[in-house]
């Protein structure tokens, strides 16, 4: 284990940012952290918490998968794929970083996106362990750790001093790069500050929340239940909890006519809008009762049975705080969950 | 990314050949700018077609696997690219990716089995793959029965070869049924659950089985009154698909994956799945 000065801190993103792009969450004018490039003058915020996931940075919300040019009846396929450079996300909660692993288990498994899989590549994930969470964490339900957060890197904040631990090849080539402003260390201030934050996660409203009534095999259990006519009644379709989710990953493939040729993208789409199922032939899913349970038994269900128990959450809380209509997956468990154990 | 194979970037195909089926069917033929065939499937796999600004969707491929020349698809018009390629003749080029999806257990299941295939309508575009390639290795099935319905005599898909190729077939039994009586028809008029019925085939069959939900519904209803098991029928799905790689989330029916899982599924394993396909 290494370790630096919170002082030192502008140092060691130039030193990190001298041969990839750094980016870190920093607090916009309305104190909320959104991912920024870092550059001289750019001031890494406390806060992990960020408006967005890390997601994007490996499955952006939209990018180009191919080209065509039309001439007549002919057409010319293009591939606008450029090397990747690497680039390096540092700030990433243990609950973000997990989330890596649910999207692995989609984009990687054969046959593999090589989009995504150029992103992970060539990107190296820096995770801070928490700070400060807050009220809408429940990351614990699903076995993630805040105080040990996965990554290639892992780092720790103290008052006055970030400890660094690089767990794969990656990380510990970036510290490598950093070893002439870091100092090897003991890991007691680490484990000091792992004891605070459990501490403080074990006092948020959600700690007790449990998960086991979810997974593999319970398909038939909840499919029908008549809570999700309640839960689902409300729920506008907006979408919002699918954009900031960090672990869905559902996509749209659509042609932009450039007047010059066509630009076939892909773009982060939602189990939630009507359009998502709709086929000439018919419609699946014909309410939005059925869409919004869609989104939870995959989740808590569909995606366990097919990844070896692995829910499709990450605890991380965003879509708690962010839905207009109040309705969230822990209200969705609750009621659902709780109706199993009768 | 000079290295990498991408299954989402598509070859080019060509329209070699546009045959009118029925009114609102026609039957392409592809093959790749070079004059071969675009790639190798095994029967009821799919390819994702494209049209370059209009979209792109997934067809089942309709030509059997033995064919080495060409690929065929039989589409119906329904819908933007569908609406797009019926207007297409022959020299136009389009994309094609794939092949998709899990094929019919030709070489395993069904091998030694008599052989009991129903369609409904355009029902019979993924079953030709199957019906063709059974044909072409004949002596590796049993008796091979073919229930095939239609609105109207018209609207019967493949009619040619029906009568002139599969009808001819030692061992193999066509039994046409449209839905209403037609001049210039003298064939069995009802609707294929009925006419199953009607035929009250024996038990020692595998059932393949595809067309509209509504035959469906009640054509296995029929079947299980024969007496046949849950195992032994198999049908192929349709869902909306983007990727046609398990990774877009369109198709997603409980654990599974459609384009990837499927689209071809037993019965007994559909029990499994949330009933919404």
């Amino acid at each position: 284990m290494r370790k630096c000065s919170l002082e030192s801190i502008d140092r060691v993103f130039a030193a990190i940012n001298a041969d990839a792009s750094l980016y870190l969450p920093v607090d916009g004018d309305d104190g909320k952290a959104v991912y920024t490039k870092w550059e001289d003058g750019v001031k890494w915020s406390g806060a992990l918490n960020t408006v967005r996931s890390p997601k994007s940075f490996f499955f952006p919300q939209m990018e180009d998968l191919v080209q065509f040019r039309t001439e007549g009846k002919t057409i010319e396929v293009i591939d606008p794929r450029k090397e990747s450079e690497d680039f390096v996300v540092f700030g990433v909660r243990a609950c973000d970083a997990k989330s890596f692993e649910v999207l692995d288990r989609v984009f990687l498994v054969d046959p593999v996106d090589s989009y995504y899989a150029s992103r992970r590549e060539h990107g190296v994930i820096v995770t801070v362990a928490c700070t400060r969470p807050v009220e809408t964490c429940f990351c614990k339900t699903f076995g993630i750790d805040p105080a040990e957060p996965a990554g290639d890197v892992s780092v720790w904040k103290t008052d006055s001093e970030l400890f660094w631990q690089s767990n794969t090849e990656k990380g510990e080539k970036l510290l490598e790069k950093l070893a002439d402003l870091t100092e090897e260390c003991t890991d007691e201030a680490v484990a000091a500050q792992k004891e605070k934050i459990n501490s403080v996660m074990s006092r948020l409203p959600l700690a007790d929340l449990k998960a086991d009534a979810f997974g593999a095999g319970k398909t038939m259990k909840f499919f029908d239940a008549p809570e999700w006519d309640e839960l689902s009644e409300s729920c506008i379709a907006c979408g919002t909890c699918t954009y900031v989710c960090p672990t869905c990953q559902c996509y749209d493939i659509k042609d932009f006519n450039t007047g010059n040729g066509v630009i076939r993208f892909r773009c982060w789409d939602s189990c939630m809008y009507s359009e998502f199922t709709k086929m000439s032939a018919g419609q699946p899913r014909l309410t939005q009762k059925e869409r919004f349970r869609q989104r939870f038994m995959h989740k808590l269900v569909y995606y366990p049975e097919k990844n070896g128990g692995l829910f499709s959450c990450v605890g991380c809380g965003r879509c708690l705080s962010r839905c207009p209509i109040s309705m969230n997956i822990v209200k969705v468990m609750k009621t659902i969950g709780g109706k199993a154990d009768e | 990314m000079n290295n990498r194979t991408e299954t989402l970037i598509p070859k080019i195909g060509v329209i070699t050949d546009v045959r009118i089926d029925t009114p609102d069917i026609k039957t392409f033929r592809v093959v790749t700018p070079d004059g071969v065939k675009p790639f190798i499937h095994r029967p009821g796999q799919c390819a994702m077609l494209s049209v370059p600004g209009v979209g792109e969707a997934m067809f089942s491929i309709t030509s059997s696997p033995t064919n080495e020349e060409y690929m065929e698809f039989s589409i119906k018009k329904c819908g933007c690219v569908t609406d797009w390629l019926h207007q297409a003749e022959p020299g136009q080029q389009i994309t094609i990716r794939g092949p998709y999806g899990k094929p019919f257990p030709v070489d395993d299941e069904f091998a030694s089995k008599n052989l009991l295939f129903i369609a409904g309508g355009v029902g019979l575009a993924p079953l030709r793959s199957v019906i063709n390639y059974c044909r072409h290795y004949r002596d590796r099935y049993g008796r091979i029965d073919i229930v095939y319905g239609s609105r109207s005599k018209d609207d019967l898909l493949d009619y040619r070869e029906i009568i002139e190729e599969w009808s001819k077939d030692e061992n193999v039994h066509v039994h046409l049924t449209i839905d209403r009586e037609q001049e210039g028809w003298d064939g069995h008029v009802g609707f294929v659950p009925n006419y199953v019925k009607e035929l009250g085939f024996d038990t020692d069959k595998t059932v393949i089985l595809c067309g509209p939900p509504i035959m469906i519904k009640f054509t296995l209803d029929g079947l299980y009154a024969l007496g046949f098991d849950k195992t032994q029928i198999y049908t192929t799905l349709e869902m909306r698909m983007k990727c046609g790689i398990g990774k877009c989330g369109r198709c997603n029916v409980g654990s599974r994956y459609i384009c990837k899982d499927g689209p071809v599924f037993r019965f007994d394993e559909l029990d499994e799945l949330p009933d919404e396909y």
